[in-house]
């Protein structure tokens, strides 16, 4: 398919819109990232993974990368369906642990763009570990996790994103836990670019998106997404478009904030932005000047490790 | 088959424990990238590993966990490269979910396992067999992996070399089984040239994108693979998929990719088998043994044969998939087969299985911890013939 998507839908001569059927509509200009043959997708009405995957796929097209050196690695959850969807070389891998795959690929193929996508409790939780491991290693990934408060897969589980006082299946009566700040966790752990968007907020999320592509080393954006099917229904916060209308009104762009600030409660404020662009040597450089200093003429520089 | 890349091959005659033969092995069959998490007593693989590689180029990463290493040897895999990852008993255990991933995603890999004693801490610095129905089980759900055992530093070298080509030509995760003792045992290691080194190569497709499947296999039932990269934009996944690698909940589906996942190993089986026998021809009794205990097993034998009992051996090199054709042809000609294990009993039990009533089975357990007594082994030899 052609990167044009607009001359692959053949549907727009001279950049007008010919008179067509309806049926015959221009072809999204997002679906040449796609499989469509795997369309419909599993996300319910309302929730915001797909949207994020909109971004992405903007993001994609303006960043201007090579579609076959750009590797998309999931977790387990409803946000570890979007490898599976994405029309890149994409690996579904196992629950909590896309980081250290993502790692092994990267360490392997430097020349690869790797992109993590998946959800909160799928990175926090069970993957907790390994992903403040990789901010403080500075391995060049680019992580996105969809926040939705909640695991969605299992049926509206607690995660440790949930907000005190919400209600789950597992905490019928509230979380009392504390919950994590995502933004200031991967901030201490020494991630290069921390940023914090809502789905309301698609455009500034594209941006942050080829802000990453450009940047070297971890990087890290959460996506407050809703789930209106689990954690919006048991708390009674209704549908997708509300979800959309308090992303909107709660919702104050500060980037630069200290990122000690800008924890979520349930139905308080949400501090969106660019927290933390900063530079620190990539996992890659620190190794080869390390081994280069140490060892000289002796030290075998390697790129991509490909086998015969 | 193609011969090994002499930069990783340190060819010479050298003094070596099994971990370090283990390394060597490693690095001859052309794995560029490891990622472990110190455990005793397996570490000294890995440590030298991080030693040597900045030399030969590529990558060794010390993870977080075991978890971690035992995937991130995968992504490593599905860049291109020839991976392995190393551990022992605790850290075998957290690798059990990728060695599940592993075998459903068709990814070739190699894990080193330095067996202590259990269950849980247990010996660290002690050996023991114990984890061999681990190494076949371990992981949820039905699958086949390829399990090697050696007994000495040499083997420790060689079989390396092997499992790396077994994970290639079955895409499949190989177990080398060692043992504290095999791994720290020093003894001469002959490490030939590299052209005297056959390494299989991977099995890439030639296919071009778009004409590619990443799990349609063909008559030996081992799809062809593809990298990271390389413009075929595959899907990879840890729940059942169909030929294109997408998810696909139904039961013809499971059915099929279940099947074949384990097919592809059994139907080889009996070309999998590797063994080392002596004198079972006219044997009434022969001791089946694998690792360090064979070794162990070797002088009890030649005990009984010192009193005029016509015992055999036979040692045990591929495990799994286990070589039941053969234990069976023996089983209707000897009497009974006496197991010495470092465990309570494990190995012995695919014995009986293999043997089906035709000969007795023998166990002579051992908890771990150090070696039998040759007079243990002894002992049970000369009951059974009484």
């Amino acid at each position: 398919m052609s990167a044009q998507a607009p001359e692959a839908a053949g549907k727009i001569a001279g950049g007008q819109v010919e008179d067509a059927p309806e049926s015959c509509a221009p072809e999204n200009p997002v679906e040449q990232f796609l499989r469509m043959d795997r369309m419909p997708h599993i996300w319910c009405p309302g929730c915001g993974i797909g949207t994020t995957v909109n971004s992405f796929a903007r993001a994609l097209l303006e960043a201007g990368l090579d579609l076959d050196r750009v590797a998309v690695v999931s977790g387990i959850g409803c946000s570890g369906r979007v490898a599976g969807y994405l029309r890149l070389d994409s690996f579904h891998t196992t629950h909590g642990r896309a980081i250290p795959f993502a790692t092994g690929l990267k360490l392997a193929n430097p020349g690869l763009t790797v992109v993590v996508y998946s959800g909160d409790g799928d990175l926090f939780a069970i993957g907790g570990n390994h992903i403040i491991h990789a901010a403080r290693r500075n391995v060049d990934l680019k992580v996105i996790c969809i926040n939705n408060l909640v695991y969605g897969m299992t049926g509206g589980q607690v995660a440790p994103t949930t907000p005190g006082g919400a209600v789950t299946t597992t905490t019928p009566y509230g979380c009392y836990e504390p919950a994590f700040n995502l933004p200031a966790l991967m901030d201490a752990a020494g991630a290069v670019y921390v940023a914090r968007w809502t789905t309301y907020h698609v455009r500034q999320l594209t941006r942050s998106m080829i802000d990453v592509f450009k940047k070297k080393g971890f990087c890290f954006i959460e996506i407050l997404s809703p789930c209106p099917t689990l954690y919006q229904r048991k708390n009674r916060m209704g549908d997708g478009l509300d979800a959309m209308k308090y992303y909107k009104e709660k919702s104050k762009i500060r980037h630069g904030a200290p990122t000690a600030e800008v924890a979520l409660s349930k139905e308080g404020e949400i501090i969106v932005g660019k927290f933390v662009d900063r530079e620190r040597p990539e996992y890659l450089e620190l190794m080869r000047a390390q081994l280069s200093a140490q060892l000289g003429e002796r030290y075998v520089e390697t790129e991509h490790l490909v086998c015969s | 088959m193609l011969h090994a890349d002499p930069k990783g091959v340190l060819t010479g005659v050298h003094f070596l424990d099994g971990d370090h033969a283990a390394c060597e092995g490693a690095l001859a069959a052309g794995a560029r990238f490891a990622a472990g998490y110190p455990i005793t007593p397996s570490t000294e693989v890995v440590e030298r590993f991080a030693a040597r590689i900045p030399m030969v180029g590529g990558i060794f990463i010390q993870m977080e966990d075991e978890l971690a290493a035992s995937i991130a040897i995968a992504g490593a895999v599905w860049a291109g490269a020839k991976a392995f990852t190393v551990t022992s008993g605790p850290g075998f255990s957290l690798m059990m979910e990728h060695i599940g991933f592993a075998a459903m995603t068709e990814t070739p890999c190699v894990f080193i396992n330095v067996q202590r004693g259990g269950p849980s801490t247990g010996l660290p610095t002690l050996p023991a067999q114990a984890d061999m129905m681990q190494a076949r089980w371990g992981s949820h759900g039905d699958y086949e992996i390829i399990a090697l055992c050696p007994n000495s530093p040499q083997e420790c070298f060689d079989l390396t070399i092997r499992a790396f080509n077994l994970a290639e030509e079955f895409r499949v995760p190989v177990m080398l089984m060692m043992d504290e003792c095999v791994g720290h045992m020093t003894e001469k290691v002959v490490i030939p040239p590299a052209e005297q080194i056959e390494i299989y190569p991977r099995r890439h497709t030639r296919r071009p994108p778009g004409d590619y499947q990443p799990f349609a296999a063909g008559p030996d039932l081992v799809p062809e693979m593809a990298h990271a990269g390389e413009g075929y934009r595959f899907h990879i996944t840890g729940l059942t998929h169909d030929e294109r690698g997408y998810p696909s909940m139904t039961v013809a589906a499971q059915d099929r990719l279940v099947k074949r996942l384990k097919a592809k190993i059994t139907r080889a089986a009996e070309r999998l088998a590797c063994y080392e026998q002596q004198g079972v021809e006219d044997a009434d009794v022969v001791v089946l043994s694998y690792g360090i205990t064979s070794r162990v097993a070797q002088r009890a034998v030649e005990l009984a044969r010192a009193r005029g009992a016509k015992v055999g051996r036979l040692r045990l090199i591929t495990v799994w998939p286990f070589p039941t054709a053969q234990v069976r042809a023996l089983a209707r000609h000897v009497k009974a087969f006496v197991v010495p294990e470092l465990n309570l009993g494990q190995i012995a039990l695919e014995v009986e299985r293999a043997a089906a009533g035709q000969a007795a089975v023998v166990q002579v357990p051992h908890a771990g911890g150090g070696v039998h007594d040759p007079e243990q082994i002894l002992d049970a030899i000369m009951e059974v013939l009484k």
